[in-house]
């Protein structure tokens, strides 16, 4: 998307609109085709429609939302899956904190930025830090506001149309849909690492899983997550000073 | 609504769970971002930690996909969900860590079985 110098002069309701076109790059369009199946996993779970949709809209990062599908599939306790959720969401503040100075403009209230950061998630975050140099700073929050609501606002109700159409299909087509799901995490999770830890994480939160599953049922996510997670930090640690010292 | 666990017995109590178990966990962490933006070190060995620890979280939810999957996902063989993902990070990795390259490799994984399958 490029925006030429002689518009620098356009409203924030122009700098909105621009940032709502953005829901028509590549980004933005994978993580379409990731809600297509969260909302055949949303059927799996045996969570209604409107619940789906309900859930999409209010707590929207992705990778929040499958672990609360996973703990009401597993029938979890609502304590246990309120922390597995916040110890999931706990990037979030990281990335607003990186995102905030960027977005703020001289103007920009802190209660409009309390409402533009329930809209951060990774596509959005990712896709505000790559284009907020082009966008002059007292529109910013216009800018992301527009592409970020309207990218909430059709997957919400994508998943509440997906949910519903996929009542017509084929189990094993609501199968291949829902596994659109840990392929897309796998794989995006993998390219975004930053580190080694990172990296690692992805290999031992699954392997974590299944000794989990079998010690601690109903707290199998938890434990493996914090286990795994502490696991490729150490190592991931040390595996980068042998580097350092090699 | 015993035990606190989701259940649509009551028809309000499905939101309660999400917005108690979902939305809250993690708009307080939006949240505490804006309040905190000026105080926080993204680089700092904490921050990491955090990241590192939400990774595997989602892995352990990937797995559980993988592993323990319920009802339609459960129709198809275990061995061929673990090929299927196997394949796809193969593809991504060999094709420039394109996501879309590895989600259409798994899905052929699960297509070409189905079609096995038709034919057997």
């Amino acid at each position: 998307m490029t925006i030429p110098d002689s518009e620098a002069e356009r409203t924030s309701l122009g700098w909105a609109l621009i940032g709502a076109k953005g829901i028509f790059t590549p980004p933005a369009l994978i993580l379409t085709t990731a809600f297509f199946g969260f909302a055949g996993l949303c059927r799996e779970a045996g969570i209604s429609w409107e619940e789906s949709a309900f859930m999409t809209a209010v707590v929207w990062a992705l990778p929040a939302k499958i672990i609360l599908l996973g703990a009401i599939t597993a029938g979890v306790s609502l304590p246990a899956a309120a922390l597995a959720v916040a110890l999931s969401s706990m990037r979030m503040m990281p990335m607003v904190v990186a995102l905030m100075p960027e977005m703020r403009g001289p103007k920009t209230r802190t209660p409009t930025l309390l409402f533009l950061s329930h809209f951060v998630a990774i596509t959005a975050w990712v896709f505000a830090m790559e284009r907020f140099d082009k966008v002059p700073r007292d529109k910013r929050a216009a800018f992301f506001g527009g592409f970020a609501v309207t990218l909430t606002a059709l997957n919400t109700v994508l998943v509440a149309l997906v949910f519903n159409l996929m009542g017509q299909l084929p189990a094993l087509a609501t199968g291949a849909l829902a596994f659109l799901t840990p392929v897309y995490f796998f794989t995006s999770l993998y390219g975004s690492a930053r580190d080694r830890s990172g990296r690692l994480a992805l290999f031992f939160g699954m392997a974590a899983l299944p000794p989990a599953h079998w010690l601690t049922p109903g707290y199998e996510l938890l434990v493996a997550g914090i286990g795994g997670g502490l696991a490729a930090f150490v190592c991931g640690a040390f595996l980068d000073r042998r580097a350092r010292t090699n | 609504m015993s035990d606190w666990v989701y259940s649509d017995a009551v028809s309000w109590w499905p939101y309660v769970f999400i917005l108690l178990g979902g939305w809250l966990p993690t708009d307080v962490w939006r949240y505490l971002g804006v309040v905190s933006a000026s105080r926080i070190d993204e680089t700092s060995q904490a921050a990491a930690l955090a990241r590192t620890i939400a990774t595997a979280l989602v892995a352990a939810v990937i797995a559980q996909l993988v592993f323990y999957p319920s009802g339609a996902l459960a129709d198809i063989p275990t061995w061929v969900r673990i090929v299927s993902l196997a394949v796809g990070f193969a593809a991504h990795q060999a094709f420039g860590q394109r996501i879309l390259v590895g989600i259409f490799a798994a899905e052929a994984v699960i297509g070409l079985h189905a079609l096995a399958a038709l034919a057997g």
